[in-house]
């Protein structure tokens, strides 16, 4: 780094008033990339020094779920699992699942979390809410490498439309930024936005195929149904753990349309409002 | 011949809403029923202020820029403005060179992480690059005096050694332009010189340094030129004595002697001061200097222009934050009224004034037999200007002291042999 300063070679920042729709600003983000490797650092050390069980946190969530899913939809509702063992049916349902939600429900709270130093320094707040789920996908990876224990378990081997697994986790991946970063642009000036983020989870997860299969919904209403991306990831990871019932193209290209929407409206909202975050947070 | 600007400003502004300085957040819920209430009706103007209007300069490239002026003169705004915190709403600031504001002490500190995952963290947040903070790590720990607890958890560490480290990261940072808030007043006395050392160290390398302080000593050890920024505007600019000086004289105007017109007074109002002033070597003066005698002037008038009997008058010299270090009183002084005239004057004569240098709040108050006749909280503040207190020289005090006092130091063997001695008893009035 230049001390002396040469003009010219320095590059000049013009700070002005914002006007309109702001730039992307991916170039802008990219320089950050060691600030958002230290916040995902600390993410993920907060996380497991502060719980007894450490990094079996990852493993124990997906189970235990997987466990009470199977004891009261499985055995006791008798709920469908399209012929497949209930307890690896919804453990395929629920790993994508918690990856998703829970990039959701914790960019949400980012912002607002950090907000000392959105007021002190700065920096591309985008940032803060994708450090969140940067460290959730290595709890995912962790997670699949238990879903995959799990199938072995019960005989499923991986086949060739495993290798499909990284598009729905992306599809999913997509998902979870888009809202998240939208929720989490909406908290700063709407402090409410906090409270209701966990009742939509909520409703969210009886609108996905986690507990039921997603063939229970049947003809034209699948399109419909499509609507919620994680239709399709959840669906489409299923399909990469039994290879059957490869799930519909059209649905998952509007599942993946939305998605993309999502993320498109996710990333306009967010920075259009960022600049005055540190006025109102 | 074309100068080398490192910060260009012209005419900054930025506007609040009132309701976005305590908190802008509001409710979803509330804003939809608002929207239905008011469903056709115009939306009502919210309150707005400039907190910052008009505002141009420039330094240049290497020099080192100090901006004072009181809190809420718009100091804080202008720096949030200049580390891109926050937007203006008009005007533009050109920066040609990396920013690196060093802002507040400890953003960003985690109390889980150690002391090292902290540096590194702190140093990411502050825009410094990996191979930077590696590159420094250890003279960052040397300099916080932390070596030993470096992979402790901070929140094992005394507040003290946070703050120690947290200045450490901040202090190394390497930026063209350097902005730097309020940071001097951070840890013991020995750190504190420890830092003021650093950064003329930072202004010595030829960065370009925003230096935005009250502290007035400190301003004008390192800045050569200054501006002043008083109610959100640009009121001086130039060399840093004659803006100091400007900003001494308005902090007398601004608060203004008179008081005839303050209404947040208590007591039975018999009787009410109408003008506060100080005066030294019979001279009134904006500002006393520590050391010197000055005389506390209260002139006031009865309220049916009669002489009053059995009145105490008392002055209390305050810290800005609201410590009482003075408490004057003529009961406890043993000085007995017994008539006022109606109108009339009263004095109260400090030798050597024993506070240091700084900004104070001046308390009145008059009762009669103990019941307040009038009484104002901070009716005025008074500045003390630097001097010579014991007469030695030694006109640098040391930062966040309250109150000088004479004393005197002997330095013996066992046996009582004096190996040396001296003392400040009345150095000035023997």
């Amino acid at each position: 780094m230049s001390i002396a300063g040469q003009p010219g070679i320095t590059p000049a920042t013009i700070i002005r008033p914002p006007t309109g729709w702001a730039a992307l600003r991916l170039a802008e983000l990219w320089e950050y990339r060691e600030l958002l490797y230290f916040l995902t650092k600390r993410e993920l050390q907060i996380r497991y020094k502060q719980s007894v069980v450490g990094v079996s946190w990852a493993v124990l969530q997906p189970v235990l779920l997987a466990f009470i899913f199977t004891v009261f939809f499985g055995v006791l509702a008798e709920i469908p699992s399209d012929g497949h063992p209930y307890a690896l049916f919804a453990m395929a349902g629920l790993v994508p699942w918690l990856f998703v939600s829970q990039t959701v429900a914790q960019s949400a709270g980012s912002l607002v979390g950090d907000a000392n130093l959105l007021t002190k320094v700065y920096f591309p707040r985008l940032v803060i809410p994708l450090a969140k789920a940067l460290a959730l996908l290595v709890d995912l990876v962790i997670a699949l490498g238990v879903l995959l224990a799990v199938a072995l378990l019960y005989g499923e081997m991986p086949g060739p439309e495993t290798l499909a697994m990284p598009v729905f986790l992306i599809l999913g991946l997509v998902t979870g930024v888009g809202l998240g970063i939208l929720l989490a642009a909406a908290n700063v000036q709407y402090r409410d936005i906090g409270l209701v983020t966990p009742l939509l989870i909520q409703v969210w997860l009886f609108a996905t195929p986690v507990i039921y299969p997603g063939s229970l919904v049947t003809g034209d209403w699948q399109y419909l149904f499509a609507l919620n991306p994680m239709v399709a990831v959840v669906e489409g990871v299923r399909w990469c753990v039994f290879g059957d019932s490869a799930p519909d193209p059209l649905a998952v290209g509007i599942s993946a349309t939305v998605a993309l929407g999502l993320l498109a409206l996710g990333i306009g909202y967010f920075r259009r409002t960022e600049l005055f975050f540190a006025d109102i947070v | 011949m074309t100068r080398d600007i490192a910060v260009r400003a012209e005419d900054v502004g930025k506007l609040y809403r009132l309701g976005e300085l305590t908190g802008g957040y509001k409710l979803l819920s509330e804003q939809l029923a608002e929207g239905l209430r008011s469903f056709g009706r115009r939306r009502s103007r919210r309150e707005e202020f400039w907190a910052l209007r008009d505002i141009s300069f420039e330094v240049e490239r290497g020099e080192t820029f100090g901006i004072i002026g009181h809190n809420g003169a718009g100091k804080s705004t202008l720096l949030k403005i200049l580390s891109r915190v926050t937007p203006p709403t008009e005007g533009q600031v050109q920066l040609n060179g990396r920013v690196g504001a060093l802002l507040e002490v400890g953003t960003g500190f985690h109390q889980e992480l150690t002391g090292r995952d902290n540096v590194y963290l702190n140093g990411a947040i502050l825009g410094m690059t990996r191979a930077d903070i590696e590159r420094k790590f250890d003279e960052i720990v040397e300099f916080a005096e932390v070596e030993r607890f470096i992979d402790t958890p901070v929140k094992r560490y005394s507040s003290g050694m946070q703050l120690r480290l947290a200045f450490s990261v901040a202090a190394h940072l390497e930026p063209e332009i350097l902005v730097i808030d309020e940071v001097l007043s951070v840890g013991d006395l020995a750190f504190q010189e420890k830092c003021l050392g650093r950064m003329e160290t930072v202004a010595g390398e030829g960065r370009t340094v925003l230096f935005v302080s009250h502290n007035l000593t400190a301003v004008s050890t390192l800045c050569p030129r200054a501006m002043l920024l008083q109610s959100g505007a640009k009121v001086a600019e130039g060399r840093t004595e004659d803006v100091v000086e400007a900003y001494v004289r308005s902090v007398v105007r601004e608060t203004g002697t008179l008081l005839t017109e303050r209404d947040d007074r208590q007591g039975t109002g018999k009787l009410r001061f109408t003008e506060v002033l100080f005066e030294a070597g019979g001279r009134v003066v904006d500002s006393p200097a520590t050391g010197d005698d000055f005389e506390i002037v209260l002139r006031y008038e009865t309220a049916d222009g009669k002489p009053i009997r059995n009145v105490s008058f008392a002055v209390q010299v305050l810290t800005l934050l609201g410590d009482v270090i003075l408490h004057l009183y003529t009961r406890t002084a043993g000085v007995q009224v017994p008539e006022a005239p109606g109108v009339g004057e009263v004095r109260c004569f400090v030798p050597r004034c024993p506070l240091p240098p700084g900004q104070y709040a001046v308390t009145l108050w008059a009762d009669q037999g103990g019941d307040p006749v009038d009484w104002i909280q901070r009716a005025c503040e008074l500045t003390v200007r630097e001097g010579d207190f014991y007469g030695s020289g030694q006109t640098q005090l040391p930062s966040h002291l309250s109150v000088l006092v004479d004393h005197r130091w002997t330095v013996a063997a066992a046996d009582g042999t004096a190996a040396a001695e001296g003392g400040v008893t009345g150095a000035r009035s023997a």
